[in-house]
């Protein structure tokens, strides 16, 4: 017999781990039937089919089998999977939470769909260099509570380092592509865009209140900031979704978490600054306004939204290139857009602007024009 | 052949203003809808960014967000007795093209009409007598009241966030607003828009004189906004390109900034851009409409059945569509019967431009929004007495210059050769310390029994139907109303030091060259009786009653003001009648 | 649908340069990157409508529309015969987006015009009449070879109509230059003309400056700050350290 209260919590609880974001193409009709293309740094992966379709699904799986997928990385067959797949955070998820998902999933259409995984090159198709990897990486254990915490606090740890898994994209990896574990949360570029330093210490996050963050996670929006891109994609599938007391417990988690002192600045030369400053304001002051502060909810804070003072300048120069539509949710369907700047200024003239945004209200450090250059080019052999 | 898509509850034909503010409805009363539009998909961060929005040449000059007459045009003529020609480009008004319609490029003054304007046959019969209309005069009541619209205007200003300083709060008047509109329940969701120089001095000025002036009503946002849908505005930045441009920064109320992000969001709605509907289909009784025809940009040609049919086009659009598809009888001026086409009217514009002493007035005409300015409004409709003066009708007038824009906005004094070295110089020395309003008398057309359109019987559209052909000219009583306004108009200029006031009458004939206004109006009425009406009180066919028919085509005639506040009120008006009565007991909604 | 429906549209289809594709929206507000119409910037180059005599003669009718002084340039140095030039060459050139259909009738002066002509045809018409009426009024001298006043003289007559063409309306080719000329003169510098902002320079104009909250209650008072174009400002480039 159905667990219907089993299959709701499931339900929640994909949401919040955000299954859909890599087993469901965009825009298809067909919820988690997989073949979407994830870039990591070694290669594209492809996310399978995990609806219940017996052939090409998980319909055959038992739900141990399932439960090692997801907390242990380890598939039907014996092979080890990708970190692509966040197991290394799922693992931190209760038997129970998985088993729910399971319930779910159990429900949902099944889609007939064959999906060729694995398309990495040499050796990295050689799914035996994971056993290496995950003795390096992977912890294994449920996530345990701090008693001396908060409830409120430990509900937030376990979603950020569970389901959420927000450091699969936040925390800096190593070569291999581990996280490196001292550097939880500081920030790390993926798939084009710079995921900032999410720490509340002294970075970028520092003047976010716990409120701020959780209406950012609920809505995408709020006075500082506007989510675009992949993060858009998470708000959009699943942090809006999340209830507002799981919202609350995340940004409280997070804002517990110390992080560094950003880098120390190199200043920025005097005449990329006032190129910089004249595009400013001939360009970017209708909508963030000359002194930067943009309209709470609508255009960001530029002294306050995290990718534009993030170390790594590619987020900023990526919508500075190519524009970004910021995320349409329930509570804020308005989604307003950055227009593209690309096609009207030069590398130099780009390079100028996103050092002027920087470093005028921040303290980030200058981009140069070969980096504009750079990312131009990146960006047009993108497909996304 | 048409290929035939699944039904819907409903299709609404063009998606501008009252298109997206009944699709809303409609979705939110859980039918399933779908919305064609002729043109395409615009929105503000992809189509007009700051980075080249303002580009005078391309929107202003070459028109770009506009229909382009080779989609299709119409016939002029002024009489009956003339060949009407085609407009071969846009000259007096500008049909819009495009998701978002005229919303798009419009300056975004947000208006009501007077009271007074919804029972003018009435009204003005009453106070002055039969006798006093021109003979040939065929102004209507609208079948609604003020009172009725009331709530509807309410909900469109707090959907734009109109900007705006209210004159009359439940029967008290306030002091800065309009003491001659309409009581409203509330005041403006927004406090006006802030003054440049020259418009600020023009309130003085007017104020010494004896006048009420007050801030036009201004879909230009004085501080961030978020509407009742949710949708947010940020605040207008006075750039001056707002007419005939898209506003690059979200600032300027457009279906786009107010109801398309909430309305796409909502599960039963789809739109199809750049496919043109063609055709209502009807059935065999004629008496029921089962859907639309329309070809999209690859030429193909598709039907769309549906249970009910909202026609939400331009003006002349919706009209056009109707005497296409054989609903409603054709209106005979001749014979003065027939409903469609009849009541048409247009605008009574003009303006002064003044010219003041370079030394002593920097104006930065360039520092304006679209609905920037100061208003009075003691010389519209009947808020003054006519007697003496033998016309009826009237408008607000303002200095509400738009931008300075330097290929549409150099002056220079009449008398001034139109170039070489003495244009030049007039030029630079009165650029900064002219004013030139735009539409500065801003007056009523009323409805002529010889003022129409119809079905042109020689050029064609690139389907090969049939042009509309518009017979219109002004009458004597429109040309006395504006002299009158016009001098009263210049008069503020001179209170203001103007050392030059030159006026620009307008005049007749009419000019389909000259731009006024976009506010073409009328051709399918509303009102209460279905042999001089094609539409109800609620807007509904009297002919085909599952068929509504939105927007200023159902104006029985102009008044003095710009229609879209109007036009707004009448879709939400439509839209709770719908809801609340017709999805009830489907049928005519009103027995003549 | 009739051939002969069929027909027509596959002309205007032909004839739409903007390749639109009709799209079904549902669920969200489309977007991709990069804007969708962003504007194609004239470059400097060769004549592009004008032959060699043509861009003569108007780099001295524009010249003599807007002559040069001592602060500002003359519609030739300002690009004006340039920017016309590329008008002719495009959309404009073609009355591409008019309403094209016959019959041609002329009609009222309030029914607008309905001449059949193109404005590139109307220009390559009137700039060969032009020329064949001054070499044979002024010692088979071209009009750009004249001397100022007396190419003011000429273009006075057009403008009265005291000089007529055969082969097009000489009245309504000084109209299309009044309105034209001026254009280049003002228009964003990307079109063509307006070289480095000189109209705008010359009254004061921003350009396409998009935020002035600061200044709307600065009364009485001149904005200081100088125009922006689409193409930019030299203040853009950082200067070399």
């Amino acid at each position: 017999m159905q667990d219907f209260s089993s299959v709701e919590r499931g339900r929640y609880l994909a949401t919040a781990a955000d299954c859909g974001s890599c087993h469901t193409i965009p825009g298809s009709d067909h919820p988690l039937s997989g073949g979407r293309p994830i870039e990591t740094p070694f290669g594209v992966l492809v996310a399978p089919n995990i609806t219940p379709d017996r052939e090409t699904g998980i319909g055959a799986w038992s739900d141990d089998e399932f439960d090692a997928a997801v907390r242990k990385g380890v598939r039907r067959d014996g092979k080890r999977l990708y970190p692509a797949m966040p197991f290394p955070y799922f693992a931190r998820m209760t038997q129970e939470d998985v088993k729910d998902i399971r319930a779910y999933l159990s429900t949902i259409e099944p889609v007939h769909n064959p999906v060729a995984v694995n398309q990495l090159p040499f050796p990295l198709n050689q799914r035996m260099a994971m056993t290496v990897w995950d003795t390096l990486y992977f912890t294994p254990g449920e996530f345990r509570e701090q008693p001396d915490k908060s409830k409120q606090w430990n509900r937030g740890a376990y979603l950020v380092e569970g389901p959420g898994h927000c450091g699969a994209c936040h925390t800096p990896k190593t070569a291999l592509g581990g996280d490196m574990p001292d550097k939880r949360l500081q920030g790390y570029t993926l798939q084009g865009w710079a995921a900032p330093d999410i720490t509340s210490g002294q970075g970028p996050l520092a003047d976010w209140s716990a409120d701020d963050l959780a209406q950012y996670l609920k809505t995408g929006h709020n006075r500082f900031a506007a989510a675009a891109g992949l993060m858009g994609e998470v708000v959009e599938l699943s942090t809006s979704k999340v209830s507002d007391d799981d919202a609350k417990a995340m940004a409280t988690y997070l804002k517990g978490q110390s992080g560094p002192k950003p880098a120390a600045d190199s200043a920025a030369e005097s005449h990329v600054m006032a190129a910089g400053g004249a595009i400013y304001q001939d360009l970017c002051s209708a909508c963030h306004k000359s002194d930067g502060s943009g309209v709470p909810n609508l255009i960001p804070d530029l002294a306050h939204a995290a990718t534009v003072s993030t170390g790594d300048p590619t987020t900023v120069l990526r919508v500075i290139l190519q524009g970004a539509q910021s995320v349409a949710t329930d509570q804020e369907p308005t989604g307003p857009a950055m227009p593209a700047f690309g096609w009207q200024l030069n590398d130099a003239q780009v390079a100028a602007v996103a050092t002027y945004v920087r470093n005028h209200w921040g303290k980030a450090p200058p981009v140069s024009e070969d980096e504009a250059k750079k990312e131009r080019a990146q960006l047009d052999a993108r497909t996304n | 052949m048409a290929r035939k898509l699944p039904r819907k509850d409903v299709v609404i034909v063009g998606l501008g203003w009252t298109g997206s503010i009944m699709a809303y409805e409609l979705a939110d009363a859980g039918l399933d809808l779908i919305a064609i539009e002729r043109g395409p998909w615009r929105n503000t961060a992809t189509d007009y960014p700051p980075g080249y929005a303002a580009d005078e040449l391309r929107y202003r000059i070459r028109h770009e967000l506009f229909l382009s007459p080779s989609q299709t045009t119409f016939t002029f003529r002024h009489k009956m007795s003339e060949a009407a020609l085609p407009i071969r480009s846009w000259g007096a008004f500008m049909p819009p093209n495009g998701v978002g319609g005229g919303g798009v490029h419009w300056n975004a003054e947000t208006w009501r009409f007077l009271p007074s304007d919804f029972v003018l046959k009435t009204h003005l019969t009453e106070r002055y007598g039969v006798n006093f209309l021109p003979e040939d005069m065929t102004i209507q009541d609208w079948g609604v009241t003020y009172d009725e619209l009331e709530p509807h205007y309410d909900k469109f200003e707090y959907l734009c966030g109109t900007s705006g300083q209210a004159g009359n709060i439940k029967g008290t008047i306030m002091d800065g607003g309009n003491p001659f509109e309409g009581p409203r329940a509330r005041a403006y969701p927004n406090p006006p828009q802030d003054q440049p120089f020259g418009h600020a001095l023009f309130g003085k000025a007017a104020r010494d004189l004896g006048y009420k002036p007050f801030p036009q009503p201004s879909g230009n946002m004085s501080r961030p906004y978020q509407n009742p849908l949710g949708v947010r505005l940020g605040p207008c930045t006075y750039c001056g390109f707002c007419e005939w441009f898209g506003c690059g920064n979200y600032s300027k109320a457009s279906p786009q900034t107010t109801v398309l992000p909430a309305l796409v969001r909502k599960p039963n709605f789809t739109a199809r851009d750049n496919s043109e509907v063609t055709r209502i289909n009807v059935d065999s009784s004629g008496k029921r409409a089962t859907g639309v025809t329309f070809v999209d940009a690859a030429g193909d040609e598709w039907e769309q059945p549906a249970d009910l049919v909202v026609l939400s086009a331009y003006t002349i659009f919706n009209v056009q569509l109707l005497l296409l598809s054989g609903i409603g009888k054709a209106y005979d001026p001749a014979a003065n019967t027939g409903v469609i086409g009849r009541n048409f009217t247009h605008q009574t514009t003009s303006d002064v431009v003044s010219f003041f002493d370079p030394a002593k007035f920097v104006f930065n005409p360039f520092i304006a929004s679209g609905a920037i300015g100061m208003c009075i409004d003691e010389f519209n409709g009947d808020n003054f007495d006519h007697g003496p003066h033998g016309f009826v009708g009237g408008g607000y007038m303002g200095h509400v210059q738009t931008n300075g824009r330097p290929i549409e906005t150099t002056p220079v004094p009449p008398g001034t050769p139109l170039w070489g070295a003495a244009w030049k110089k007039a030029v630079k020395e009165n650029y900064q310390s002219a004013i030139k309003p735009g539409t500065g008398v801003h007056g009523s057309m009323y409805s002529y029994r010889d003022v129409y359109v119809d079905l042109d019987p020689a050029y064609k559209d690139r389907f090969n139907r049939p042009l509309v052909r518009i017979t219109m000219d002004f009458h004597d009583n429109e040309i006395k109303q504006n002299k009158f306004l016009t001098d009263k108009f210049a008069e503020i200029f001179q209170a203001m030091g103007a050392k030059q006031v030159h006026k620009e009458y307008r005049k007749a004939p009419y000019d389909i060259t000259k731009y006024q206004t976009t506010h073409l109006c009328g051709g399918a009425i509303m009102g209460s009786d279905p042999t001089t009406s094609a539409l109800n009180r609620f807007l509904q066919s009297w002919d085909v009653p599952n068929l509504f028919v939105l927007g200023a085509s159902a104006f029985p005639q102009n008044a003095g003001y710009n229609p879209t506040g109007t036009v707004a009120a009448l879709a939400y008006w439509t839209a709770d009648a719908i809801r609340s009565k017709y999805l009830k007991n489907p049928g005519q909604l009103i027995n003549a | 649908m009739q051939r002969r429906t069929f027909l027509t549209l596959a002309a205007w289809l032909v004839g739409t340069t903007s390749l639109t594709r009709a799209t079904v929206i549902h669920n969200r507000v489309p977007w991709a990157p990069h804007p969708n119409s962003a504007p194609e910037m004239v470059r400097p180059g060769p004549w592009q409508f004008f032959t060699l005599d043509e861009a003569r003669a108007m780099e001295a009718i524009v010249d003599r529309i807007i002559p040069p002084d001592p602060e500002t340039p003359g519609g030739k140095i300002a690009g004006c015969a340039v920017f016309i030039d590329r008008q002719l060459k495009g959309p404009y050139g073609s009355n591409q987006g008019h309403y094209t259909l016959g019959p041609h009738t002329k009609g009222t002066q309030e029914q607008g015009p309905q001449s059949a002509l193109t404005h590139a045809e109307l220009y390559r018409n009137a700039l060969a009449a032009l020329d064949k009426h001054c070499k044979s009024t002024q010692a088979g001298k071209s009009f750009a070879e004249l001397e100022a006043a007396a190419q003011d003289d000429v273009l006075r007559k057009l403008e009265s109509g005291e000089v007529k063409f055969e082969t097009v309306d000489a009245k309504g080719f000084f109209s299309a230059l009044l309105k034209d000329v001026p254009e280049g003169f003002f228009a964003d510098p990307i079109h063509g003309g307006n070289i480095d902002m000189v109209g705008w320079k010359m009254i004061g104009f921003p350009g396409i400056r998009y935020d002035y909250r600061d200044w709307v209650n600065r009364h009485n008072e001149r904005y200081p700050h100088p125009p922006v174009s689409i193409a930019g400002r030299a203040d853009w480039t950082p200067a070399k350290s």
